[in-house]
C-alpha cells in the first residue's frame, strides 16, 4: 500500500531555487558595478568561476549518483561560485578561479554530503584556501580600470591575459586600503599618515578603489541586502550584528588611538564587511537557526574580523572570522534553542 | 627533530602502557549484565533469535555476538531498550518496518489435537481436546512454534490485520 | 483594535499567512442539503471509545433516535438523522487517511422523516450544571471544530479544576473554511446562548469569543448578540494560521500558556468551537440531538462552492454531486481544511461529526512536489507556534532516532503543518512528525505487550512447574501407596508364612 499524502495540502510556493535566485538577483547590481569598475578581466573571471563551480557540482552529483543536470536548477552551486568570484582579486588568473571552485564545491560542500550538510561556507573555505596557498596571486590588486575608459584591456586581450596569467601592468597595480595601511604600519608609518596617502575613495562606499570584484560597491551591496531582508530571504539579525560587532570596537579603539586603529567608516567601506555581513555570514546552511544564535554569531564575526584586521598579520579577516564562527554554529544552536510553549513558564513570560 | 620524535614516542608508549595496564587491572565484568538482559527479554523462549532460549540470547548480547535487534517479539521498543542498556547504536531500519505476524487457526483443518497449545510459550492458544483452538491476539508473539508442530498445518502465521487502532503513518519517501 | 491588541500582535512571532480562499464561500449562506439515499454512520466519530449499537439490522428507526450508546467515560452517542431502516451494521470506509474500513451503521431513509418525541426545554439557563452536561452528552455533541472531543466530558472539567473563563474559538484560521463564519453571522444568538450555557455548566464567570479580523460581519453580529450579556465579550484576533489552535488561542486571549502535556483547564480556561456552542444551544432548547452539521464545500475544482447543512453520514460523493460535481481535474479530496485536514482515499466515505469541510483541490492549490535537501533556512522554526525546530527534529527522525526528536519537543508538536507549508525544500515535516509519533506509540504498545507476555510466560512456567510438582507428588503418593500396599502385602504374606510355619510343624508333626 502506498503511503497516503499527509497534510498540509497547501504550500506557500517557495522553493530552494527561488531562494537562490533571489540572492543572485540581489547580487546583480554590485556584480555589474564590479564588472564596470574592473573591466573585462573581471567579467571573464566571474564566468570561469561560476561555470567551473557548476561543472564541479555536476561531476560531484554524478559521481555520488544523485541525479542529473536538472538538480543544478536549485542554483546553489552557481551561487557559491558567484560569491567566490566576488571575493577574488579582479584580475586573477583563470586557475585561481578553477581551483577555488574545486575547493568550494568538491571539498567544502560535497565532501560533507552536499547541499545543506556543509558546516563551513564553501566560498569562504575556497577563499581562505586560495589565500593561504597562493598569497601572491590573491593579493594582486588593480586600480579600477572601468569599461569604455580605455585604461583596461578589451575582451580578447583580457581573455589572453587571464589564460596566460600575464602580470598586471605596473601602472594599474594598486593595494586595498587595509593592505596599504598594514604595509605602511610595518614600515613604521602610522595611520595618521598612511590613510590620507591612500586617498578618500576608500571610505565613500562607491568603490572606486582597489579590491575584489564585488566588495567595493558598498551601497549597492547594502541595497541588495535590504532587498533580501524585505523579501524575507534573510533576517536582519546577522547583518546588523556583524556590522555592530565590527563598528562598535572600531569606534572605541579609533576614539582612543586614532594613530593605530582605523575608523568604523573605513572598516565598513574599505573591505569585505558589507558583502560579508549581507551575503556571506547570512548563508543559510552555515549560520545558526535561532534568533539569539544569529545575533551572537553575527556579533562574534564582526568582532573577530576587527581583531584580525587590527592585530593579525592579514590585512583582511572576514573570511577567517566566518569560518571560525561556522565551527561554533552547532554549539550556538544547541544552547540558544527557543523555549517550547508550555514548558518552564506557565504565566506566559519567558522562563 | 630526533629529540621530538623520541620524546613523543616515549610519551605515547608510556601512556599506552598505562592504559593497557589499567584496562586489565580495573577490568570489571558486570556479572549481573546477563541476568539483567534476560529480564528485559520477553522470556518466552521462542527461539526466533536463533539462540537457545532467552538466556542464550542474553549471553550472546552481553558478549556482543548478537545485534540488539535480535528479538522479533520484542520489536523496536526492546531493541532501543537493549541498545540503551548496552550503550550501542541501533539501526532499526529493517526491523521497524517488519510486518508483525500472529498465529491463526484454520477452522476447517484443525483436528483439536492440543499439541499447539501445549507448545505455545505464552499460553496464547486456547481450546480443549477435540475442539477448535483459538488464538488470543494480545498474547501471541508470532513465534511460530505452533505452526511448526501442527500436524495438519492448520496453524499459520498471518500478518496482523491493520485497524484504525494500530494503523500508523509510514516513513515519508524522500527524494 | 486596542493598544493591548497591538502589543499582543507585535509579540506574535509564529505562524503563516496562507492564501485564505475564503471568498469562494464566505458570502454563501448555509443551505440545507436534501437527504441522500443512504447514510453511513460510523460508531467512532469522536475521540474515545467507539459507541455500541443499540439497534439491530432491519429495525426501523425514527429521526433523533439513539442508534448507539457511549461506552465508558470518554465516548459519545450516535443518533439517526432521519427515519428509516437500519440496513446493516458492519465495516464501511470511514474518513481516515489509511482508507481502512471501520464499524458503522447503514441507515436507509424512508423519506417520512418521522421524529421521536423530543423534550424541548423553555429555559435551559435554569438547569443545573450537571443537567446541562448530561443533556449535551445525551445529544451526542462533540467538538465540531475538528477535534471531536465529546463536549460533555469537556464541560465536566470544571469539577476537577476551577474554570474561570470559557473561550469560544471563532478563529477559523484554516483556509477555505467559512462554515463557522456563516454560523456566527446567521445564528449569532445561538452561539452566544450556547456559550452562556456551557459557561454555566463549567462554572465559568466569563466568556470570551475570539474571531479573526478577516470576519468583520461575524464580529459585528456576535457583538450585537452579546450586547445584553456583560459576561460575554468579543475579541478580534490577528489573521494568521494557526490562531485557532487551542494553545495559541489561550495564550493570545489570556496571556497564559497551557502547561506542556496538560489541559487548558489546568489554567482555568476551557476552549470550545463556535459551531459547538450553536449546537449546544439547539440541543438544549429543542431536545433534538446532533444529527446534522454545517460544512464548507470548496476548492477550485468544485463547480459550485457552498456552505451546506448536511445529515451526518452523507457521503462525500453525494455532497460533491449536490454541488454540481467537479469541473477540473481533482488532485486531492480533502476533509477538513487544507492545513490539517486529511486526504480522502476516495469519495465513498461519509461526513462525520468532525467534518468541517470537503475540499476538491487542484494540483496547483495542493502544492507539494518532490522534497529536496534541507538548507537549514530555519523558516520552519520561525513559523512554529510552539517554538520547536522542525528541521532538527525531522533530521533526527530521518536518521531513525525518534527518541532524540522527543528530546527536542516532538510531543509538544500540535501538527498544525505551518512548517511543511513554508518549507522551501518541500520536506514533508508534518508527515515526519506523525510518522515518529506513530512509531513511538507502536513501540509503547509493543513494550506493553512484551510486559504482559512476560507475565504470561512466567505464569506458564509456574504452571508447568506446579503441574510437574503435582505430577511428582502424585507419583510419589502413588509410589508410597504402592509401596504401602506392597508392604501390607508383604506383611500379610509374611504373616501367612509365619502361620504356615507355625502350621508346618503341626503338619510335620
Amino acid at each position: 500500500m502506498t503511503t497516503p499524502v499527509h497534510a498540509p495540502h497547501a504550500h506557500d510556493g517557495g522553493s530552494v531555487g527561488r531562494v537562490m535566485r533571489l540572492v543572485m538577483l540581489a547580487l546583480l547590481p554590485v556584480t555589474l558595478w564590479g564588472f564596470y569598475l574592473f573591466g573585462w578581466p573581471a567579467i571573464w573571471l566571474w564566468l570561469i568561476t561560476v561555470g567551473s563551480a557548476m561543472l564541479f557540482e555536476l561531476v560531484c552529483l554524478r559521481v555520488s549518483g544523485r541525479g542529473g543536470p536538472t538538480i543544478l536548477r536549485d542554483g546553489s552551486a552557481a551561487l557559491a561560485g558567484w560569491l567566490l568570484a566576488l571575493t577574488l582579486p579582479p584580475w586573477s588568473p583563470w586557475w585561481i578561479a578553477v581551483i577555488g571552485s574545486f575547493v568550494a564545491i568538491c571539498i567544502a560542500k560535497h565532501a560533507y554530503g552536499g547541499l545543506g550538510q556543509n558546516p563551513f561556507n564553501p566560498a569562504m573555505v575556497a577563499r581562505v584556501a586560495l589565500l593561504i596557498s597562493f598569497p601572491l596571486e590573491m593579493t594582486q590588486w588593480v586600480a579600477p580600470a572601468p569599461l569604455f575608459s580605455g585604461t583596461g584591456p578589451d575582451a580578447i586581450e583580457a581573455l589572453e591575459r587571464l589564460l596566460f596569467s600575464s602580470p598586471i601592468p605596473d601602472a594599474l597595480t594598486s593595494a586595498t586600503l587595509l593592505g596599504h595601511v598594514k604595509t605602511e604600519a610595518s614600515r613604521g608609518v602610522d595611520l595618521l599618515a598612511s590613510v590620507p596617502s591612500f586617498g578618500a575613495a576608500a571610505a565613500d562606499g562607491i568603490g572606486r578603489h582597489a579590491g575584489s570584484i564585488g566588495e567595493t560597491g558598498s551601497w549597492l551591496i547594502l541595497a541588495g541586502g535590504l532587498f533580501l531582508i524585505s523579501r524575507r530571504v534573510i533576517g536582519w539579525h546577522v547583518p546588523v550584528a556583524v556590522l555592530a560587532g565590527l563598528c562598535v570596537p572600531a569606534m572605541l579603539a579609533h576614539g582612543l588611538d586614532p594613530a593605530h586603529h582605523l575608523s568604523a567608516r573605513h572598516h565598513l567601506f574599505a573591505g569585505a564587511a558589507m558583502l560579508g555581513a549581507f551575503f556571506i555570514a547570512t548563508d543559510l546552511v552555515t549560520s545558526p537557526a535561532t534568533v539569539t544564535g544569529r545575533l551572537l554569531y553575527g556579533l562574534a564575526i564582526g568582532f573577530l574580523s576587527w581583531v584580525i584586521r587590527s592585530f593579525a598579520g592579514f590585512p583582511e579577516g572576514f573570511a577567517f572570522a566566518v569560518l571560525l564562527m561556522n565551527a561554533c554554529v552547532p554549539i550556538i544552536d544547541r544552547f540558544t534553542r527557543p523555549r517550547i510553549y508550555g514548558h518552564g513558564a506557565t504565566d506566559g513570560r519567558a522562563a | 627533530m630526533l629529540i621530538a620524535v623520541t620524546s613523543l614516542t616515549l610519551i605515547a608508549t608510556c601512556l599506552g602502557l598505562i592504559l593497557g595496564i589499567a584496562a586489565r587491572r580495573f577490568h570489571v565484568e558486570p556479572p549481573e549484565l546477563v541476568s539483567e538482559l534476560e529480564a528485559m527479554l520477553p522470556g518466552s523462549q521462542c527461539g526466533q533469535c536463533g539462540f537457545p532460549g532467552c538466556n542464550g540470547a542474553a549471553e550472546a548480547l552481553a558478549d556482543g555476538l548478537a545485534p540488539v535487534t535480535l528479538c522479533p517479539p520484542g520489536g523496536p521498543a526492546l531493541a532501543l531498550a537493549l541498545a540503551d542498556k548496552l550503550g550501542v547504536q541501533v539501526e532499526l531500519g529493517a526491523m521497524g518496518e517488519r510486518e508483525p505476524t500472529i498465529a491463526a487457526v484454520r477452522e476447517d483443518i484443525c483436528i483439536g489435537c492440543t499439541k499447539c497449545f501445549k507448545e505455545c510459550p505464552t499460553d496464547a492458544i486456547h481450546g480443549a481436546m477435540k475442539q477448535m483452538h483459538s488464538v488470543m491476539k494480545e498474547a501471541c508473539t508470532g513465534c511460530g512454534k505452533c505452526a511448526e508442530i501442527c500436524p495438519t498445518e492448520a496453524v499459520t502465521l498471518v500478518p496482523v490485520a491493520a485497524t484504525l487502532g494500530n494503523w500508523r503513518w509510514r516513513e515519508p519517501a524522500f527524494a | 483594535m486596542g493598544f493591548r491588541d497591538l502589543i499582543a500582535d507585535f509579540k506574535l512571532q509564529w505562524g503563516v499567512h496562507p492564501d485564505g480562499h475564503k471568498s469562494l464561500t464566505s458570502e454563501r449562506p448555509i443551505e440545507s442539503m436534501p437527504l441522500p439515499e443512504r447514510l453511513v454512520l460510523p460508531l467512532a466519530q469522536h475521540i474515545g471509545a467507539p459507541a455500541r449499537p443499540v439497534v439491530a439490522p432491519g429495525e426501523r428507526v425514527l429521526r433523533g433516535q439513539r442508534l448507539a450508546e457511549p461506552v465508558g467515560m470518554v465516548s459519545s452517542a450516535v443518533h439517526a438523522p432521519t427515519s428509516g431502516r437500519i440496513a446493516d451494521i458492519g465495516d464501511y470506509p470511514v474518513p481516515h487517511p489509511s482508507g481502512l474500513a471501520a464499524a458503522a451503521l447503514v441507515l436507509l431513509p424512508d423519506g417520512l422523516d418521522e421524529p421521536v418525541a423530543f423534550e424541548p426545554c423553555e429555559d435551559p439557563h435554569s438547569l443545573e450544571a450537571d443537567e446541562i452536561a448530561r443533556r449535551v452528552a445525551a445529544g451526542g455533541v462533540v467538538g465540531l471544530g475538528g477535534a471531536t472531543f465529546p463536549a460533555a466530558v469537556k464541560l465536566g472539567l470544571g469539577k476537577r479544576n476551577p474554570v474561570h473563563t470559557l473561550l469560544l474559538n471563532g478563529g477559523e484560521c484554516e483556509p477555505y473554511l467559512s462554515c463557522d463564519d456563516r454560523t456566527m453571522r446567521e445564528r449569532p444568538q445561538a452561539v452566544v446562548d450556547g456559550a452562556r450555557l456551557m459557561a454555566r455548566a463549567l462554572g465559568a464567570q466569563a466568556v470570551v469569543i475570539g474571531i479573526e479580523r478577516n470576519k468583520p460581519a461575524a464580529i459585528a453580529a456576535v457583538q450585537l448578540a452579546a450586547s445584553g450579556h456583560p459576561e460575554v465579550s468579543v475579541r478580534a484576533l490577528p489573521v494568521r494560521y494557526p490562531m485557532g489552535s487551542e494553545k495559541q488561542l489561550v495564550a493570545y486571549l489570556t496571556g497564559v500558556e497551557v502547561p506542556a502535556g496538560g489541559l487548558s483547564a489546568e489554567v482555568g480556561v476551557v476552549v470550545h468551537n463556535v459551531g459547538t456552542a450553536a449546537e449546544v444551544s439547539r440541543v438544549l432548547r429543542t431536545g433534538e440531538p446532533l444529527t446534522h452539521r454545517a460544512l464548507t464545500v470548496s476548492g477550485a475544482a468544485i463547480s459550485r462552492p457552498a456552505n451546506l447543512r448536511v445529515a451526518i453520514g452523507t457521503s462525500v460523493a453525494d455532497i460533491i454531486a449536490h454541488c454540481g460535481g467537479v469541473r477540473r481535474d481533482v488532485a486531492r479530496y480533502v476533509m477538513g481544511g487544507p492545513m490539517m485536514g486529511m486526504l480522502l482515499p476516495g469519495t465513498d466515505v461519509p461526513v462525520v461529526k468532525g467534518s468541517s469541510g470537503v475540499l476538491s483541490l487542484t494540483s496547483e492549490e495542493a502544492g507539494g512536489g518532490s522534497a529536496s535537501a534541507c538548507i537549514r533556512c530555519a523558516r520552519c522554526a520561525g513559523v512554529c507556534p510552539i517554538g520547536l525546530q522542525p528541521f532538527e527534529m525531522a533530521a533526527r527522525i530521518r536518521a531513525g532516532r525518534a527518541e532524540a526528536a522527543v528530546d527536542l519537543g516532538l510531543k509538544d508538536c500540535i501538527g498544525c503543518g505551518s512548517c511543511a507549508y513554508t518549507c522551501p525544500a518541500k520536506i514533508p515535516l508534518s508527515h515526519y512528525f506523525s510518522y515518529a509519533k506513530g512509531s513511538l506509540a507502536a513501540a509503547e504498545r509493543s513494550r506493553l505487550k512484551n510486559e504482559s507476555i512476560k507475565k504470561l510466560t512466567a505464569a506458564r512456567s509456574e504452571r508447568l512447574a506446579r503441574e510437574a510438582r503435582e505430577k511428582a507428588e502424585a507419583a510419589a503418593r502413588r509410589k508410597a501407596e504402592r509401596e504401602a500396599a506392597k508392604r501390607r502385602a508383604a506383611e500379610a504374606a509374611a504373616g501367612e508364612a509365619a502361620e504356615e510355619r507355625r502350621e508346618v510343624p503341626q503338619v510335620s508333626a
